[in-house]
């Protein structure tokens, strides 16, 4: 429109920018969620999701055993490999909890006691940290880092560390080993993804059993109301009688009833009956309270079938019935696939009326409840396993929403727009 | 029995018996109770026609009289009487329930709950239906968007504590606020804030259904309007609110309502992020809070968000008697 005008809006560049930022501001979550699912536990609590494609580092704090000491001239040297049990890949190394990471591997870190002259022209001694190539010699500095002045040859070792990346090491002392030494390395591991925590929802966390119910659930719960709502639609549509408009007022005020209300009296009259807690339950309760939307659409796409085609089939003798069947249900499918997507979701999503009409044990557990009441108290820390659990239970969600979102967004404007 | 088969032959006998009742109803109206034979013919096929009606809404009836209509007394009886139920306590549990400071921050939250969601989900449904209005990978981004729409509110709710973790390396506001040396915080323990980060999952679930809407009333706009007012020289901020906003204001309540209604209903948010501790509760989870434990208090909070949902539930009454 702006470029009938004449002037191209300006505002495009700044259009697609801004849209760009609500669509990331609004994936991140979800991706969170998903990156998280395929993570390896330890990787987990080491580095953010968002860092997930890159190698995990970590630092950590060696004390060998000193066993095996052999002596080297004035030295004592231990050597053997940082990683006690396993493998690993070691991407630097130090002395100090401050600089664990003070050397690369391949190289030795090293303590020196050189002479130093102060300020003052006094001669003294002092510390100094080098890291010089493992098969080469260390090269010693003019001055120190306060910038006085090494006396050259004065140096004198006081302890090394060579690693090498497959953690083997060497660490020299001018003393006697006799305590198990502090040596830091920082050690790599690759990203790690897989289906581990998939795999452990699904076969000993339950989750199986929770989706199967989810499941058992939803299919009744989507197609019983389908059927019982199509009549009354097209008797609210196309017959008339006395009353007709006072129904469909009054099925109006019944989409806005808080389900809340029919919890308790409801669970109170399954019991007197019966039905108790239970699928048979849940499915009932799922048709009544999905029933007001289900006439509502179904009501409103059903008078907007043209008018010729049904008076002249019953001018042709058909009867209600058969142009119930025969031509409006046909007719219909837009809007029973509408509803069908809506009941789905609903009911595949809900946790209220299957924490009230579903027995509490496990065996009966759908996946939200198995979320929110099992696996956030006893799992959670464990994130990925959360993200996997949620994940499997959003995933048929996500499958019908993107495959079938034509059929949801046309229910969403016969729905609403009025 | 399982419950996959119990589920299947549930389907069989619920689906089978729907078709049959519907079938069989209308061979015995039309053969046995009022045949079209010779003598009363014209008459009978005009019974038959004004009983048919009722068989085909007859089970509609039924439900929704017995799961949404029965509640509303049902739950009122109840809410009159003690927590097993023998006494009559009158107002009792309602008295009780006003005086207690658990039910005044529950509603006072839901209070909250109701301007902040439907405010910002319709802004931003609004605001992302008009950005990608012309744009030409427009759909993809509203599909995005819309997406949180299909995931379950539990779900939602564990996507958000990935966000909101207090672990630098879980949650994402604690990894830019580490980023930039700032100790980590708990958002759901904030006082009166925390709220508003519960709020935001329903925003970030909600906005995509405002823009669906939204987006198809910006499309209906007539073409003249809009061309009338480039020509008069408006921009295109001065067309969007002085030309569109008021032709869509329609929808814009229409939108408003139905997810300040949703809102009202939602227990499962709270209770998933805090379970309702640190001053979140909201009606609906505090009634959940009671189910089970307390039926006579539980009905009390229902019928509470009856009485609210009431005003806007007769306005709809009214417009959809207007248009029959």
């Amino acid at each position: 429109m702006d470029n009938i005008a004449g002037h191209k809006s300006s505002l495009s560049l700044v259009t697609n920018i801004a849209v760009l930022c609500l669509v990331v501001i609004w994936l991140i979550p979800t991706v969170g969620l998903l990156v998280s699912s395929f993570r390896d536990r330890e990787q987990i609590s080491e580095t953010g999701w968002w860092a997930a494609m890159f190698p995990v580092e970590s630092a950590e704090r060696m004390r060998p055993e000193p066993e095996g000491v052999t002596q080297d001239g004035d030295y004592y040297v231990l050597e053997g490999n940082v990683f006690e049990a396993g493998s690993g890949s070691v991407s630097g190394f130090g002395l100090t909890g401050r600089d664990p990471g003070a050397a690369e591997v391949g190289q030795t870190y090293a303590w020196f006691e050189v002479e130093v002259t102060e300020e003052d022209g006094e001669i003294d001694d002092e510390r100094i940290e080098i890291a010089y190539p493992a098969d080469g010699e260390p090269e010693f500095p003019e001055a120190t880092e306060d910038g006085l002045p090494i006396t050259p040859g004065s140096a004198v070792l006081q302890r090394s560390l060579t690693v090498a990346e497959n953690g083997d090491f060497s660490y020299v002392n001018d003393g006697e080993i006799s305590r198990a030494p502090s040596l830091y390395v920082i050690t790599k591991q690759p990203p790690d993804f897989g289906w581990q925590n998939y795999r452990q929802i699904l076969t000993s966390d339950g989750m199986d059993r929770a989706f199967i119910n989810t499941l058992t659930v939803t299919v009744p719960a989507t197609v019983i109301p389908i059927l019982i709502a199509a009549f009354a639609a097209y008797a609210l549509a196309w017959m008339d009688f006395p009353g007709r408009g006072w129904l469909v007022a009054a099925v109006v005020g019944l989409l806005v009833v808080p389900l809340q209300l029919a919890l308790v009296p409801m669970l109170t009259l399954h019991n007197q009956i019966g039905i108790g807690q239970s699928f048979l339950g849940i499915w009932l309760a799922h048709t009544g309270f999905g029933l007001p939307l289900a006439v509502y659409l179904l009501r409103n796409y059903m008078i907007g079938l043209p008018r010729d085609i049904i008076e002249s089939a019953k001018v042709d003798g058909a009867t209600d019935f058969q142009v119930f069947t025969k031509i409006v249900l046909p007719l219909s499918f837009p809007a029973l696939a509408s509803f069908a997507i809506f009941q789905f979701l609903w009911t595949w999503n809900d946790l209220l009326v299957a924490k009230v009409f579903l027995p509490s044990n496990s065996e009966s557990w759908v996946m939200t409840v198995k979320i929110a009441d099992d696996l956030l108290g006893s799992r959670g820390g464990d994130w990925g396993i959360l993200a996997a659990a949620a994940f499997v239970s959003i995933a048929v969600p996500l499958v019908v929403f993107f495959a079938m979102q034509k059929y949801l967004v046309r229910g969403l404007l016969a729905g609403s727009v009025k | 029995m399982s419950p996959i088969l119990q589920g299947i032959l549930t389907i069989i006998i619920g689906v089978g018996g729907c078709v049959g009742y519907f079938y069989l109803s209308n061979i015995i109206l039309d053969r046995f109770v009022f045949p079209a034979r010779k003598d009363d013919q014209g008459r009978n096929i005009a019974r038959a026609t004004a009983v048919r009606p009722w068989l085909f809404l007859m089970p509609a009836i039924l439900a929704l009289g017995l799961y949404l209509v029965y509640p509303v007394v049902g739950s009122f009886l109840r809410s009159l009487y003690n927590r097993s139920g023998d006494e009559f306590i009158g107002l009792g549990n309602y008295v009780q329930m006003f005086s207690e400071h658990g039910f005044r921050v529950a509603l006072f939250n839901n209070f909250l709950w109701v301007l902040f969601v439907p405010a910002a989900a319709t802004f931003f449904g609004l605001l992302v239906a008009q950005l990608t209005d012309r744009l030409r990978w427009g759909s993809i981004a509203k599909s995005l968007i819309f997406m949180p729409m299909a995931i379950s509110f539990v779900g939602a709710s564990l996507i958000w504590k990935f966000v909101y973790a207090v672990d630098p390396n879980i949650g994402i506001i604690n990894a830019v606020r580490d980023y930039f040396g700032l100790a980590a915080i708990d958002p759901l323990q904030i006082p009166f804030w925390n709220n508003f980060f519960v709020m935001i999952i329903m925003v970030w679930m909600q906005t995509g259904f405002a823009m669906v809407i939204l987006s198809a009333a910006l499309r209906g706009i007539p073409e003249e309007t809009i061309e009338a007012a480039i020509l008069d020289g408006a921009n295109p901020f001065q067309i969007f609110f002085r030309i569109k906003i008021p032709q869509i204001a329609g929808t814009i309540a229409v939108v408003w309502t139905t997810i300040t209604f949703l809102t009202l209903k939602v227990f499962d948010i709270v209770y998933t992020m805090t379970g309702g501790n640190f001053d979140t509760e909201i009606l609906p989870s505090y009634m959940m809070s009671y189910m089970f434990r307390d039926d006579g208090r539980a009905t009390a909070v229902a019928f509470v968000i009856m009485l609210i949902v009431t005003p806007v539930m007769i306005y709809n009454i009214r417009q959809a008697r207007k248009e029959l």
